[in-house]
């Protein structure tokens, strides 16, 4: 038993957050939602050199064929910063649906940015109107697909496409790609709850009003607390899952729909607590807080919100309604 | 990362579950917060002890096995899944016996700790006054230099154990001087001595869990001063955070009851409820894994130090939804007393007690994020 990061995991975390703290992902981001995706696309270079593309590849396409936990630490490093694009879907999913597909190689090497869509849950693929690949999955099989109408969404660097097939079906793991896609969302919320609270604690200490730090008040200090809480009992629930994910567990949908589910309270929790802390400068789009407001708002519901990841849990724990 | 346990500890849980199983006979079946029921606590620690399984993390030479944390953690949990009921003898094991592994005398321990772990004496803990509660650092019980020993004079209440325990352990200023948290020594004083003076108060579900201590004179010799005269509020603090205290409180505390939670709710599968049955095992595991990463820091040679208010707040405040969600589930019977409404009623204690969840988020919001201390 070792329910901890280890020394590379930790240096993989550490490498990643080098790089995007001086990637100036905010403005890659307003970029991104202004139709701009150049700002981003170098973005997602840079995380192709650190091998964050090529994690969940198999070795023999180029790939790493690493494990559910190094994808999580990457996921919540990106979920930090905020990072534009299809991230669940083209670093995690995407590598599952395309088994054996010479296309994995453009995907490890990040010169192939895929999206997914995967009805029910997932009706519409994000940034399927700029990705270079555009997969429509579900129950089993997958096809090539084309974006269709463009849907705007709260977090306007997230354009969601309509999707139709254009080829063949071919058989996929489409079940072991969702969970997959929930628990690299999981990954994301958590990163960016981690990021609005330090954020929210670092304006409470500078921000005086009354003549004292408003940091220095209960009713923010109260609040604050209970973000932390959240955020750091709702992490071990997102490695736990990686873990059932790495090992094939029969727990494996249980544990991935508690971690979603928890990831997707606490960044709420955290999004909304960052917003009444900065009071109103929060609530403008000039500041980099509005960004990460708005992403969670759109993940907490991505890839099966709150209340049907619960629901999975209990038939998981009490079996199916007979 | 890996979840899996080694072959010892497995065994060790085999070990457990069957005595379990052969013993249930032995399970009190009434509270220890009434005469009845300690006596039968009493009796059930003796059993434990004999079998090895009262205080596992103990060395042996105390009538421990020097189990692992992560045995612990495994023994918790085929406790609590067995159903077997809460502890008697948790404030002496859990707060001062790891007091004196860390600053008793040899002759301390010796005398004190076998007969704690067999039940034979059961520990009251008297920290609180009734000026003094969150602000403990402000208590006002004295301890006077006599011949040999100590006079204590004062008051302390809310003190767990005190009605039908045997000894108890607490805070007194020993110099009337020194402000605060300086002036302060730690003493056990036995709660039939001379002087002393135990008014059980009833609790909310009408059991005398805990009373008022009034002490009168009462002499306590010198060898009943734990660490340094003076220095009792460092030695108090410093296993407040203990792995083996309250603090780091078993993840099957609260799993046990989540899965009699599920249990519940499959019986009517109301969806009205599926949410909070769901969230309230969530959260449960949530907090078994949380422990999993704590155990791993530990067994590395880190400390708990400030994060155990993290936890104490969450489990605190599931363990309170969870038997809430539990009643809700039963609609007009829910105020029928039973196993889970006297499960609530002790769950409302735990926002309080052990640091009130106010103090722990002042704690959280000061230590571990680094926000200014109130002016004061």
């Amino acid at each position: 038993m070792h329910f901890e990061l280890d020394t590379s995991q930790r240096d993989f975390a550490a490498s990643i957050d080098g790089a995007l703290a001086a990637a100036d992902v905010p403005s890659a981001i307003r970029a991104w939602s202004a139709g701009d995706t150049g700002p981003g696309r170098k973005v997602w270079s840079t995380l192709a050199d650190l091998g964050v593309t090529a994690l969940m590849v198999p070795e023999e396409f180029d790939g790493i064929g690493a494990d559910a936990i190094d994808l999580v630490v990457a996921a919540e490093r990106l979920g930090r910063w905020g990072v534009p694009g299809p991230v669940a879907e083209s670093t995690a999913v995407a590598p599952i649906l395309l088994a054996g597909d010479d296309r994995l190689s453009a995907l490890s090497a990040g010169e192939l940015i895929a999206t997914v869509a995967m009805p029910p849950l997932v009706p519409r693929a994000v940034d399927a109107d700029v990705a270079g690949l555009v997969l429509l999955a579900a129950d089993g099989q997958v096809w090539d697909a084309e974006a269709g109408s463009r849907h705007d969404s709260v977090d306007p660097s997230r354009h969601l496409g309509d999707v139709s097939s254009t080829g063949e079906a071919r058989t996929a793991d489409t079940a072991r790609a969702f969970e997959f896609g929930a628990l690299t969302t999981a990954a994301q919320l958590i990163g960016a709850g981690q990021a609005m609270l330090d954020g929210s604690v670092e304006y409470a200490t500078q921000r005086t009003q009354f003549g004292r730090v408003i940091g220095s008040y209960q009713a923010i200090k109260h609040a604050l607390a209970d973000v932390h809480v959240a955020v750091e009992l709702a992490r071990p629930l997102v490695y736990g899952a990686a873990l059932s994910l790495a090992d094939a567990s029969p727990d494996t949908a249980r544990d991935v729909s508690a971690a979603k589910a928890a990831a997707s309270d606490a960044a709420l929790l955290a999004a909304r607590t960052s917003l009444q802390t900065h009071g109103a400068i929060g609530y403008t789009q000039e500041h980099d807080l509005s960004l990460l407001i708005l992403r969670v708002q759109a993940l907490h519901s991505a890839w099966g919100d709150p209340t049907w990841h619960r629901r999975r849990v209990l038939e998981a724990l009490a079996g199916s309604a007979s | 990362m890996d979840l899996t346990f080694d072959d010892e500890t497995e065994e060790f849980r085999a070990e457990v579950r069957d005595f379990l199983a052969a013993n249930t006979e032995h399970f009190p079946r009434v509270s220890y917060d009434l005469a009845e029921g300690f006596e039968q606590h009493r009796h059930w620690d003796r059993v434990l002890f004999d079998a090895g399984l009262s205080v596992i993390a103990w060395p042996k030479e105390f009538g421990g096995r020097d189990a692992t944390l992560l045995q612990w953690i495994v023994y918790e949990e085929e406790y609590f899944r067995a159903g077997a009921p809460g502890r008697a003898s948790a404030n002496g094991t859990s707060m001062l016996g790891p007091t004196l592994f860390a600053h008793g005398t040899e002759e301390q321990r010796n005398r004190i700790l076998p007969k704690m772990a067999s039940g034979e004496e059961i520990w009251a803990q008297a920290w609180s006054e009734p000026e003094s509660g969150s602000d403990l650092a402000s208590l006002r019980s004295t301890a006077t230099q006599t011949d040999g020993g100590w006079m204590l004079n004062g008051q302390k209440i809310w003190s767990s154990r005190a009605p039908f325990g045997d000894k108890a352990f607490g805070l007194f200023r020993s110099d009337p001087t020194a402000q605060r948290h300086k002036g302060l020594t730690y003493f056990m004083f036995d709660l039939r001595a001379d002087g002393v003076t135990v008014r059980p108060i009833a609790q909310l579900g009408g059991a005398t869990g805990f009373g008022e201590i009034f002490l009168d004179d009462v002499f306590v010799p010198d060898d009943d001063v734990i660490g340094t005269v003076g220095g009792g509020w460092t030695a108090a603090m410093s296993t407040s955070s203990n792995e083996r205290g309250m603090s780091l409180r078993s993840p099957a505390r609260f799993l046990a009851p989540a899965e009699r939670l599920v249990e519940a709710w499959r019986s009517e599968r109301n969806p009205a409820f599926a949410d909070r049955v769901a969230d309230a095992w969530i959260k449960a595991q949530a907090y078994r894994l949380h422990t999993f990463g704590t155990v791993t820091r530990l067994a590395a040679g880190g400390e708990l130090g400030a994060e155990s208010s993290v936890t104490k707040v969450f489990w605190s405040d599931l363990d309170v939804a969870l038997h809430q969600s539990a009643l809700d589930l039963q609609g007009a019977d829910a105020e029928l007393v039973d196993g889970w409404t006297e499960g609530l009623l002790f769950a409302l204690g735990g926002p309080i007690y052990a640091g009130t969840n106010e103090i722990q988020r002042n704690i959280i919001a000061e230590r571990l994020l680094g926000l200014p201390r109130e002016p004061k």
